[in-house]
């Protein structure tokens, strides 16, 4: 029951913003709901309740290795959330706040979902409910990137759709009933079709992919994330993908019973690898710092996929790696968009000399890079080791080999960007416009809270989430 | 699939809303059809509720978007209409053939049902690809959806109407959303000439 207020919860709150009269309170809804969320969320992971076979949504065990991270996300982004709309009290909030907090009613539904239907139906609507956030600048550019990624993403996720029908199919031809529940799927393993299996294997691969930002079906996340509050880019980057990434954990479990798991492990490790060279090589030329954390993006969608590759011991450390990147990436969003206001521009050609303007963000921005390319003792390096020693341990040394180069080649592309505009002297109308945004509290403290985090997750990562992350492995592969 | 042709030949851009306003339509009858000697309470509910949103609320949208952006013409596209019709045609022989060679159940293997959505879900992409005003795109992407949903028809004893009624509601409020961009593009860049969105790249 409880499980459902974490959807119901979010969507009264939501209903509530539409309705509160003042633009100045309404932001403070986001915090309430946020904390009552998160309340929520712990409690369960603490208690993890019965979930029935059958059931269509439930806080099985891999909702809950995921979902505690993205409800505390969102309670960081939310407080950062009042904040930010306090600066931007000049233009209307009522639809931002109303559609933040759909957002998070839809994710958490889709995290539970254990219907293929209602998984693509929650998806979809996660995808459109982004799209007021997106363009709440109001700018040409802004409305660009929401037409890209109305249309690349609702392609993809059509395609997810008729990727659930052919899975369907393929238990029909099977001799099956075609129920869509994972649990019902999974009974009949070796009884789908095979050929029905592989096909929907590649469009769910491809639909949720393109949600994920795989490449090459990332080409809507340079512009999104480029054009959208710094916010908003942290909950698409960190919330948002973790959703789609254990929508196709959940697929590959199906296609595992139905006995094509090599197959499958091997696109997911060639199109993560390639998502890795691809964002590698963009990151090398990108002069824009929030187009640059979008292909950062890209390369950690990319090793969460190879993780998935590799078996139980790499399924665990891409779960590992959601809460990582997740929370690293929140910081370094929230920090980029203090920045990005101050600056008024993200291009590295107009601003220099961050350190000198905002020395907090600044400092942070510099520090969350460290921490997501890798270096000790932030999270990321802890779940990219347990992922490189998976991969180690299956025989896949080409694959390492190729992994550890992309992350070198992304440290050379992320430190060129963001020590060029942290660096050297502050163009002088840069100046003039630094004077206007100041650093306060409220937008300093939640990307610090993220960054602590992820060191905290780094430095001691409780045994209750290593438990968590097994047992959401557990309920991917069947006993041996 | 003649639709699918149509909406391939025309330029005029109300004739492509026909096109996909009556496809719509089709959709709706189709379980009727299918199913007239067991026909129950769900699958008419499904069959009266895809009429109503893919064959009159849907194209309402797109007129009224096309009416906001007083434009009634594809003039430039990038695929040319003759060869937009030919490589329609064409995909729909090949989609005929490749359904022959698909694993189907004994009795959906003799129906028009398969290809004709693999012929749908190839002429959407062609409108996506080839065409630049954005509520030509809009109506691809919607024949694309109508051959995903085609293919859905399978599956429609299985489905459970919760499901099937989530998926409409989706795609209804998808396109409700895409016509407001579609307003706020003609807005902000004064055309729907999707070439013009070019100032995002590398």
């Amino acid at each position: 029951m409880i499980s459902l207020l974490l959807i119901i919860v979010p969507l009264a709150g939501a209903a509530l913003a539409v309705l509160w009269p003042s633009n100045r309170t309404r932001p403070r809804l986001l915090p309430a709901v946020g904390v009552v969320h998160v309340v929520l969320a712990f409690w369960l992971f603490i208690n993890p309740p019965a979930v029935a076979p059958g059931a269509w949504l439930g806080f099985d065990a891999l909702a809950r290795a995921v979902m505690p991270m993205v409800s505390l996300l969102f309670l960081v982004c939310a407080a950062y959330g009042v904040s930010y709309l306090r600066i931007r009290s000049e233009r209307p909030n009522r639809v931002f706040v109303a559609v933040l907090l759909a957002v998070l009613g839809l994710l958490s539904a889709a995290h539970q979902a254990r219907h293929l239907g209602l998984l693509w139906i929650t998806t979809e609507a996660v995808t459109l409910a982004g799209v007021p956030l997106l363009h709440f600048n109001g700018t040409p550019r802004a409305f660009e990137a929401t037409w890209k990624y109305l249309l690349i993403g609702g392609t993809g996720i059509a395609l997810s759709l008729l990727g659930s029908f052919c899975l369907g199919y393929a238990s029909l031809h099977g001799g099956g009933v075609g129920d869509l529940t994972f649990t019902a799927l999974t009974a009949q393993g070796a009884g789908l079709s095979r050929p029905w299996v592989l096909t929907a294997w590649v469009l769910l691969l491809v639909g949720y992919g393109t949600k994920m930002g795989l490449a090459p079906m990332h080409t809507w996340k340079p512009d999104a994330y480029g054009e959208a509050p710094g916010l908003v880019g942290a909950i698409l980057a960190s919330a948002v993908t973790a959703v789609a990434f254990t929508a196709i954990l959940r697929v590959r479990a199906v296609i595992g019973a139905a006995g094509e798991g090599a197959v499958a492990d091997r696109t997911l490790l060639v199109i993560g690898l390639f998502s890795m060279l691809v964002a590698a090589l963009f990151l090398l030329g990108t002069r824009d710092f929030k187009r640059m954390l979008a292909y950062s993006s890209v390369e950690h969608m990319g090793i969460l996929s190879i993780g998935a590759a590799l078996g139980r011991a790499g399924v665990a450390a891409a779960l590992f790696h959601v809460w990582s990147n997740g929370l690293t990436k929140g910081a370094l969003f929230l920090s980029a968009g203090n920045i990005r206001r101050a600056a008024g521009s993200a291009s590295m050609d107009e601003v220099r000399g961050m350190s000198v303007l905002m020395p907090r963000s600044a400092a942070m921005f510099v520090t969350g890079m460290f921490a997501i390319t890798a270096c000790p003792p932030f999270a990321p390096f802890f779940s990219e080791l347990q992922v490189v020693r998976a991969a180690l341990a299956s025989g896949h040394g080409l694959a390492t080999a190729m992994f550890l180069g992309c992350l070198l080649l992304a440290f050379f592309g992320l430190t060129r960007v963001v020590l060029g505009i942290v660096d050297g002297r502050p163009r002088p109308t840069a100046k003039a416009k630094g004077k206007r945004f100041v650093e306060t509290f409220g937008v300093v403290t939640p990307p610090l809270l993220l960054l602590g985090l992820s060191l905290w997750l780094g430095l001691f990562t409780p045994a209750i989430l290593r438990e968590a992350w097994s047992a959401g492995t557990a309920q991917l592969f069947p006993k041996p | 699939m003649g639709l699918n042709l149509l909406a391939l030949g025309t330029n005029r851009l109300p004739s492509l809303i026909r096109a996909v306003a009556l496809q719509g339509v089709a959709l709706g009858v189709m379980p009727l059809l299918m199913e007239y000697e067991t026909l129950n309470w769900r699958v008419a509910a499904v069959a009266l509720a895809t009429i109503a949103g893919k064959g009159l609320v849907i194209p309402a949208l797109l007129r009224r978007a096309m009416r906001a952006a007083s434009i009634d013409r594809e003039i430039e596209p990038f695929i040319g209409f003759v060869s937009s019709l030919l490589l329609g045609a064409g995909g729909t022989i090949a989609a005929v053939a490749f359904a022959r060679a698909l694993p189907l159940l004994p009795e959906h293997a003799g129906t028009l049902l398969v290809p004709g959505a693999i012929a749908s879900i190839l002429t959407g992409f062609i409108l996506l690809i080839g065409r630049v005003k954005a509520i030509s795109q809009v109506c691809g992407y919607l024949i694309l959806e109508n051959g995903i949903y085609l293919f859905g028809l399978l599956l429609i004893h299985s489905t459970p109407l919760l499901v099937e009624s989530g998926i409409l509601l989706d795609v209804t409020v998808g396109v409700f959303i895409i016509g407001i961009i579609v307003d706020r593009i003609q807005r902000a860049f004064d055309s729907l000439d999707t070439r013009k969105l070019t100032t995002l790249r590398e």
